[in-house]
């Protein structure tokens, strides 16, 4: 097999801080290559560089043996280069085929050749077998379809080289099979594909060969078979993890702190019961769809429920988001960047949010800055959050897992009796997931309860004392930390079984 | 060519920092006073000067209200009419006489208005009583705007551009378009009286003429600044402030973090329109008229211009009465500049819309530059 594409001593500078180090690999024709590294070790720049987004500052590139300097974008789609991207580039209000055509409609006569455009279409995409028709609207689209639809615009450009960045991240377990078997379809037809992605088990299972980033450097690089999964987080951290999880430091409290039942709303959950204890950290697990998110909202009152009590603390809870709030919920949502963040306020500020009218003062509620100062530095020292000044850095500038600590922050500052933790590691890398994860547990270690939602069964399992499974709005059963077992778990979650 | 790179960048980073400083605005005023003063050597007289600052209070205290708005990443385009409607109303209720050639056709001809004049003509504390009426006239115009907006999600756009037309043709239909005159002193007094005086000249005149004298400190400078350091002290320092701008940046980041966020957009509609009362009752005071016309116009070009010139983003979240403040006081410079220039109100308007448009892409340079500092 020849390299289809090969990087020689790349190396990128901003401002004189390198973000890539003489990076040399290939990438072999008809491969899978995976790319893996924390945030911030530098595969975006690479990648830019790759797509002629961003010029390297030393080094060169080969493309099938000939040099390949890009001047811009417009290069790497023409040579044959297609990014699918973590936030989809389709139209949703037009096809798919017109999606397939945007660079440029065919014409005869003056007018759009609707025929050809619907034929060439349906040619593309039964060679990736999707069996939708080219003339359905993309926003009627799942995620998972619209990334195949992303797949199949990169091959009616005739791309060679496909470059998926993190595409599972909104992907249900059978969409992400059908994105595999897609993936596999295309490297047997003779595509060349690199796959960067945080999930190391999809890494392991889908590619080749494989190069590690840490800190914009090539750390290390081999075929798939030479690396185990934690030797591959081994080199990314450049340190022994000593396990993924903390070891839990408390055990859980007889006292209950919240308290749901018969919780129903027509459509989304369905006659729920639930339990959280002081110092329990409750895993909530269930597929995608399953009703998960949905519960979390109901219990913070940011939905409604047609049926069903809650209580915290044995006080009755109703009405709005600020009286969960008052009565002392916190709730950590899957989406940081539109639900949890003010992206363009500082640290400071958004660490308050949630607890502002505890720093008025006075008539006009003044607000003492003193205090602010003090108990925000408190909670940038207690959390270990990495910002240079908490009152002028603003939220976007920090990693992934900083903002999530400024999320959880936020609530601390309220000292909470529950936290409702949707996805708390989505879009963190390895060594800072590790962090909030020990932060989990010193919450529940003072007595506080938790109840944490999330896809990553590994992750429950290896935090939870005890898992509640959803499937379709319903809780098909829950099993003591003592009885983890994945395959019962799954089986829960598939709704094979219910006790 | 090869002087040191390190100097340059300085210089650089120096620009960039005139360029974010809160007072930005501020140095361009003076620049652009500076730059033209060899020219028009009347903008930098007494006179102009006392001119600029009456045409500054009252846009600055309507601007104000704007700024909340635009704050929490909405729009007011009702201030012009809810400055109409009141003014109309506070004038009917006061005027001492009304002509009944102009008034006899209107609603409220005979009932409300008599050419004996309005209900509180003469009476003890008429004029704080229609004050009073204006003020409650506002805060409605402000409610219904801000329930329309909050409870039943409408976009702010709309549900003002519908306010505007309706209050400011009920105000037109109210006097069938006449203005309301021979308002009591007391009124006309927040308009122009003076509180501290100058004159510039020889000592022993013995009688000054009143021209000569140039009005220092007004009621209208002293209305207009403690509403400007109320709104300062209310958007910067208070928990009210900080949550306006919270929404203006994640509303549902605001929500879910427990912020009565319909409560608080409800609450900047209403100061919106209180302000733009406020700001109308020195004009019609000015004018010693209550005009169903007043606020028309280009008015609200000037308002929402004087903000944007200022800093304040119109996709909500940041925002500063200082801003403001500098904002306007370009805003009616460049005005006062434009006309000594001899150009039409045409020109003026045109010349008006270029400098908006110079503050927008202002603004999006400004906020590529913070983006690129903050890498």
């Amino acid at each position: 097999m020849t390299d289809l594409l090969s990087l020689q001593g790349l190396s990128k500078s901003w401002f004189g801080i390198p973000a890539n180090r003489d990076v040399s690999f290939s990438v072999r024709e008809a491969s899978v290559l995976g790319i893996i590294g924390q945030n911030g070790a530098g595969k975006s720049t690479l990648m830019n560089m790759i797509g002629g987004v961003v010029k390297p500052t030393s080094g060169h590139m080969l493309w099938r043996g000939l040099p390949y300097e890009p001047a811009g974008a417009a290069d790497a789609t023409r040579i044959g280069i297609a990014f699918i991207h973590q936030e989809l580039n389709l139209f949703t209000n037009l096809s798919v085929a017109e999606n397939l055509y945007i660079d440029g409609f065919p014409r005869r006569m003056g007018l759009i050749d609707w025929k050809r455009i619907n034929e060439r279409s349906r040619q593309v995409l039964s060679r990736l077998s999707l069996d939708f028709d080219p003339s359905v609207e993309v926003g009627r689209l799942s995620p998972g379809e619209r990334q195949l639809v992303e797949i199949a615009r990169a091959l009616h450009n005739e791309a060679s080289l496909l470059i998926f960045d993190e595409p599972t991240t909104s992907l249900t377990p059978r969409e992400t099979e059908r994105l595999f078997a897609t993936i596999e379809n295309l490297k047997s037809q003779g595509c060349t594909i690199i796959y960067i992605s945080h999930i190391l088990s999809d890494v392991q299972r889908l590619c080749d060969d494989i190069v590690v980033l840490r800190d914009g450097e090539l750390v290390s690089k081999g075929t798939i078979t030479e690396f185990p999964i934690p030797l591959m987080i081994r080199s990314m951290i450049g340190r022994d993890m000593g396990g993924m999880f903390p070891p839990r430091s408390n055990q859980p409290q007889g006292a209950t702190v919240l308290e749901a039942r018969g919780l129903t709303q027509p459509g989304v959950i369905e006659d729920v019961d639930l339990t959280v204890h002081e110092g329990e950290i409750l895993g909530l697990f269930g597929l995608m769809g399953a009703g998960r998110s949905e519960l979390a909202r109901v219990l913070f009152g940011l939905d409604k429920c047609a049926k069903g009590t809650i209580s915290l603390k044995g006080r009755p809870l109703e009405g709005p988001v600020r009286a969960h709030i008052e009565a002392g919920m916190a709730f950590v949502t899957e989406n940081r960047r539109e639900e949890g963040l003010m992206m363009d306020a500082s640290v400071a500020e958004n660490l308050t949010l949630a607890s502002l009218a505890a720093f008025g003062r006075g008539p006009f509620a003044l607000i003492d800055r003193d205090r602010v100062a003090e108990r925000t530095e408190r909670m940038r020292e207690e959390l270990n959050i990495k910002a240079s000044d908490i009152h002028s850095q603003p939220a976007k500038a920090l990693s992934g897992g900083n903002q999530q600590k400024v999320v959880i922050g936020k609530w601390q500052l309220r000292d909470p009796d529950l936290f409702i933790l949707d996805e708390p590691t989505r879009g963190v890398d390895v060594g800072a997931k590790y962090e909030i994860y020990s932060l989990i547990d010193q919450i529940a270690a003072r007595g506080g309860g938790i109840m944490m939602i999330s896809s990553e069964l590994e992750e429950l399992m290896g935090m939870a004392d005890r898992i509640v499974v959803m499937n379709r709005g319903e809780i098909k059963g829950q099993v003591l930390r003592q009885d983890f077992d994945r395959e019962r778990i799954l089986a829960l979650a598939f709704g094979e079984i219910a006790e | 060519m090869s002087s040191s790179p390190v100097p340059r960048r300085e210089l650089k980073d120096k620009a960039v920092d005139l360029l974010l400083s809160d007072q930005f605005v501020l140095y361009l005023s003076i620049f652009y006073v500076l730059l033209l003063a060899p020219f028009l050597p009347m903008l930098v007289t007494p006179a102009n000067l006392v001119n600029v600052l009456s045409n500054m209070w009252p846009l600055l205290i309507v601007a104000i209200g704007q700024t909340f708005v635009l704050a929490i990443g909405g729009i007011d385009l009702s201030q012009g009419a809810a400055i109409a409607l009141t003014s109309v109303l506070g004038a009917v209720l006061i005027t001492g006489a009304a002509d009944p050639a102009t008034f006899a056709n209107t609603p409220i001809w005979g009932w409300l208005l008599t050419d004996a004049g309005g209900p509180l003509a003469g009476v003890d504390h008429g004029v704080v009583l229609a004050i009073a009426a204006m003020l409650v006239a506002a805060v409605v115009i402000g409610l219904i705007n801000g329930m329309a907006v909050a409870m039943f999600a409408m976009p702010a756009f709309i549900v003002t551009l519908v306010a505007m037309m309706i209050f400011s043709a009920f105000a037109l239909w109210l006097t069938q378009s006449g203005n309301v005159a021979n308002l009591p002193d007391d009124f006309i007094r927040l308009g122009r009286g003076d509180i501290v005086s100058v004159y510039f000249g020889a000592k022993e005149e013995a009688k000054i003429a009143r021209r000569a004298i140039y009005s220092l400190v007004t009621y209208p400078m002293v209305i207009a600044m403690c509403v400007a350091l109320a709104a300062h002290m209310l958007l910067n320092r208070t928990v009210f402030g900080s949550q306006v701008l919270a929404i203006g940046m994640n509303r549902k980041a605001a929500e879910i973090s427990g912020v009565r966020v319909r409560r608080i957009i409800i609450a900047v509609f209403v100061l919106s329109a209180v302000c733009a009362m406020i700001g109308g009752l020195l004009f019609a005071a000015r004018l010693e008229a209550g005009r169903p016309t007043l606020g028309g116009g280009s008015f609200l070009l000037d308002v929402i211009g004087a903000a944007v010139i200022g800093g304040t983003s119109l996709f909500g979240g940041k925002a500063k009465v200082i801003w403001t403040f500098f904002g306007v006081m370009f805003y009616v410079i460049m005005a006062s500049s434009l006309s000594a220039m001899n150009l039409s109100a045409f020109q003026i308007d045109m010349v008006k819309g270029g400098i908006i448009l110079c503050a927008a892409l202002l603004d999006v340079l400004r906020t590529r530059l913070k983006r690129e500092r903050v890498r």
